[in-house]
């Protein structure tokens, strides 16, 4: 519509996770010839499906200039609680359910503290992270727990031909991504995200926004959980450790701004996700130092974030209002 | 106030509505009504309680007590959404668009079309309501467009539309007029006057007296919170509004002015270019002169400032200070080197509004108070080179720590921001329409300070958009055109149409 929007560099640049993502494909595809074949790229995505789940609700919270730092520890407490549950004979369902609740349950506390008490997001999930991991850690007793083999048999299972975890994964995606941009509610998480005063004076319930932002976290935790419990098939003491920040670079790295109003969780989100994935599945195959897989990921992150800054400040070049023709 | 037809029930009724702030009484028992169909003009100081009152109907606030009456029933919104779903709109001085998204989701943000049975909008039919809207405002823009995309004064219609939108009856418009150029402002008053004619009621605050006088039906003036006047626009002039919001007979609005000085010059620019901004810029400004800038909005006014003080790049030409040239200049060089720039945009670019008073004033000094080697900040001198500013400067006597710099009127706002500037003890000061929404008394105070600065010796630049101010307090005036200087007044050649006709000029773009 304007010039601004038609320079070739934005045009780049506004799709720099795809960009980047192709790159990436390319140079691992040009090193190796097993990279590029079907059955490894698929192998990448189911890989990538936990992180990708829990991103998807770290992008509800970013859009709203939040953060949730307590999903790891969400998945972990409620994979300790399906996993006792499993064990002393309960029905599968019975047990995933119990694991959802508890992230809804995490996702509201969260909710909860943020919106009523109004504390910073950051603080907030960061005890949450700390007392969920304290929770998992009664439960299991500290002790690795090994699951039933149902478990993983559902992580092995097909739906049409479609891996269970990327059925789910698919699902939530496809819900979220309507949700976000194609419902009221989606387009006000925006709003809220943009500037809560103003949402608020509009007239938006910005309290239930960003209360229900937090819950759609918690359980998207709690799913990205189950697809890990589903290819693991146990739960360690570590489950869910540290998955906070894949979570927070995946929404990054597609594009999601940390200053809210900003992102989308597809392609976006998903994008990131698979990425910091396809990144580590080249590495392996290329026999890299595996004390290199965190180096390499954290230079893609700062690539993207560059990335994104050159594009704002580009488009702030461009659309600064002439006053006389150049 | 009286209405003309007796027979129907006045629109809105406020009685005797109270509000205190921490104990400090913002409105003492205001009493208005309003008629369906007319325009009310509100006008007073910064701090007389405008806002406030409007605030309150609007759902922002709850009176302490009183009530009020709209459209015959009792109106206590707790929240902007109760008083939006009883037909009341508020079009605030900050729009409340949301850059991020579109016109037409800015328009339905709270009322979405949906498809039949799902939570899902219904796209088709939401441009084809966000069109209808936008005709209605006369804005031909795509309604898929990002607000962030559109000119001040679109938005500005956005955000009547947005009020059309939700069926309001009454519009408040709070300075709408504040940020648009003068074509903007004609078609802004044109669609007023059109949904005027319509039966729309509406609110009108703004310190454009002139605006106020020709456009309202009813004027009501505030006072410290109270109402001092109010009755048929025809029954008042400017003179009369001024001496009832200051509570005082204002025979001269400026202060006089010295003669210009011949003295060594202080900021000189030599054929300033950049392309598509400014073309070919050239002036002196000697200490102790007084230099007004004047042009139209859109002028190259304060992009001029923002290059002068290094925010902006520039692509070729000079900027000398104290004969010196600057090299590569940058707000820290511009500084150290005896230059200050009050911005225009206060709120976003002068202060840290949730900071305290003194807080703010320090933001710029701060350094010449932490000597080296330790550079540690020397807290007395600090102290009473704030408190001797602040004096200087007139500023409200709030304790200077504990309240945050929102909470004061917007003059007080511009007295910390110009006092920060003060305190590095600058030679050239560039003021970007300093005394834009500011009240008439503190509007006075400035031309005051403004003069005594240049009687002292300081260079001043100043920017204006209010012809009176420029007549009355410059030596010289530059008149600015599509980046360009087209005509120099020395203060015996001033007039207002020669100015005017420079800033005009209506040849077209080649």
């Amino acid at each position: 519509m304007t010039p601004a929007t038609r320079h070739p560099w934005l045009i780049v640049l506004n799709q720099a996770p795809v960009v980047l993502f192709l790159a990436v494909l390319a140079l691992f595809g040009a090193r190796s010839a097993q990279f590029l074949q079907p059955d490894n790229l698929v192998n990448i995505l189911i890989q990538s499906s936990s992180t990708a789940m829990v991103a998807i609700g770290m992008t509800f919270v970013l859009l709203t200039a939040g953060v949730d730092l307590s999903v790891g520890s969400m998945m972990f407490v409620g994979a300790a609680l399906a996993g006792k549950l499993a064990l002393q004979g309960y029905p599968l369902l019975l047990s995933i359910l119990a694991m959802i609740l508890a992230g809804l349950l995490g996702g509201a506390l969260n909710a909860l503290f943020v919106t009523r008490l109004r504390i910073a997001p950051f603080i907030v999930t960061l005890a949450t992270l700390y007392l969920g991991r304290g929770l998992g850690l009664w439960i299991t007793q500290t002790r690795a727990m090994n699951l039933p083999e149902s478990f993983l048999h559902l992580g092995a299972g097909r739906w049409l031909g479609i891996p269970i975890p990327l059925v789910i994964l698919g699902t939530v995606l496809l819900i979220a991504h309507i949700v976000l941009q194609h419902t009221p509610f989606g387009r006000q998480i925006y709003a809220t995200g943009q500037d809560i005063e103003t949402a608020r004076k509009a007239g938006l319930r910005t309290g239930r926004i960003l209360a229900s932002v937090y819950i759609v976290s918690g359980a998207c935790a709690a799913l990205g959980g189950l697809i890990s419990l589903t290819q693991l098939g146990a739960v360690s003491p570590t489950f869910g450790a540290q998955k906070e920040f894949a979570a927070i670079a995946a929404a990054v790295l597609g594009g999601t701004s940390l200053f809210g109003g900003r992102g989308r969780v597809f392609p976006g989100t998903l994008l990131g996700a698979v990425l910091i994935q396809t990144v580590e599945n080249g590495l392996v195959i290329l026999n890299a130092d595996p004390y290199l897989y965190p180096l390499v990921t954290s230079a893609i992150i700062f690539v993207a974030v560059s990335l994104d800054c050159l594009r704002q400040r580009l488009v702030e070049r461009l659309s600064r209002r002439l006053i006389r023709p150049v | 106030m009286s209405s003309p037809a007796p027979a129907a029930p006045p629109l809105l009724r406020f009685d005797r509505i109270q509000k205190s702030f921490f104990g400090v009484p913002v409105l003492q028992g205001i009493s208005l009504s309003l008629d369906q169909g007319r325009a009310l003009g509100l006008v007073g100081e910064n701090g007389a309680g405008k806002t406030t009152l409007m605030n309150i109907l609007g759902g922002n606030l709850a009176p302490d007590a009183g009530r009020i009456e709209f459209a015959g029933l009792p109106h206590q919104p707790r929240s902007p959404l109760e008083a939006a779903a009883a037909g009341i709109a508020f079009v605030h001085q900050e729009l409340n668009l949301f850059p991020n998204l579109s016109v037409a989701e800015n328009l339905h943000l709270t009322a979405f079309p949906r498809r039949r049975g799902f939570p899902v909008i219904h796209r088709a039919l939401l441009r084809a309501k966000t069109r209808a809207l936008l005709e209605q405002v006369s804005l031909d823009i795509d309604s898929d467009t990002p607000v962030e995309r559109l000119t001040a004064g679109e938005r500005q219609l956005v955000e009547i539309a947005k009020a059309l939108g939700i069926e309001a009856r009454l519009l408040i418009l709070d300075e709408p007029t504040t940020s648009l150029t003068d074509l903007e402002t004609r078609r802004l008053f044109d669609l007023l006057e059109r949904l005027r004619g319509q039966g729309m009621t509406m609110i009108y605050i703004s310190h454009h007296l002139a605006d106020v006088l020709r456009f309202c039906d009813h004027i009501a003036v505030l006072r410290d919170g109270e109402l001092v006047g109010s009755g048929p626009a025809s029954a008042f002039n400017a003179t009369r509004l001024i001496s009832l919001m200051v509570g005082r007979q204002l025979d001269q609005v400026f202060p006089g002015s010295a003669p210009p000085p011949d003295s060594p010059p202080v900021l000189e620019a030599r054929r300033l270019s950049h392309p598509g901004i400014i073309d070919q810029v050239s002036f002196t400004l000697r200490a102790g002169e007084i230099l007004g800038l004047s042009g139209l909005m859109g002028s190259g006014r304060s992009e001029l400032a923002r290059i002068l003080f290094g925010l902006d790049p520039f692509g070729a030409g000079e900027i000398l200070v104290e004969g010196k040239p600057l090299r590569r200049p940058r707000p820290i060089r511009c500084l150290r080197r005896g230059l200050a720039f009050v911005t225009e945009n206060r709120r976003e670019e002068g202060l840290c509004l949730e900071a305290s008073i003194a807080d703010n004033l320090l933001l710029v000094a701060l350094r010449d108070f932490a000597p080296p080697p330790a550079r540690w900040i020397r807290r007395r001198p600090l102290q009473a080179a704030a408190a001797r500013i602040r004096s200087a400067v007139r500023l409200t006597p709030t304790a200077l720590d504990s309240h945050p710099v929102k909470t004061l009127s917007g003059g007080n706002q511009q007295k910390v921001v110009l006092a920060k500037w003060l305190l590095s003890q600058p030679r050239v000061i560039i003021l970007d329409e300093p005394t834009r929404g500011i009240d008439v008394g503190a509007k006075c105070e400035f031309y005051q300070l403004i003069h005594d600065l240049a009687a002292r010796g300081t260079g001043i630049l100043l920017i204006s958009s209010e012809m009176e101010e420029l007549l009355g307090l410059c030596h010289r005036i530059l008149v600015l055109r599509q980046g360009a200087i087209r005509d120099e007044l020395q203060r015996p050649e001033f007039d207002r149409e020669r100015i005017l006709r420079a800033a005009l000029h209506t040849e077209r773009a080649p």
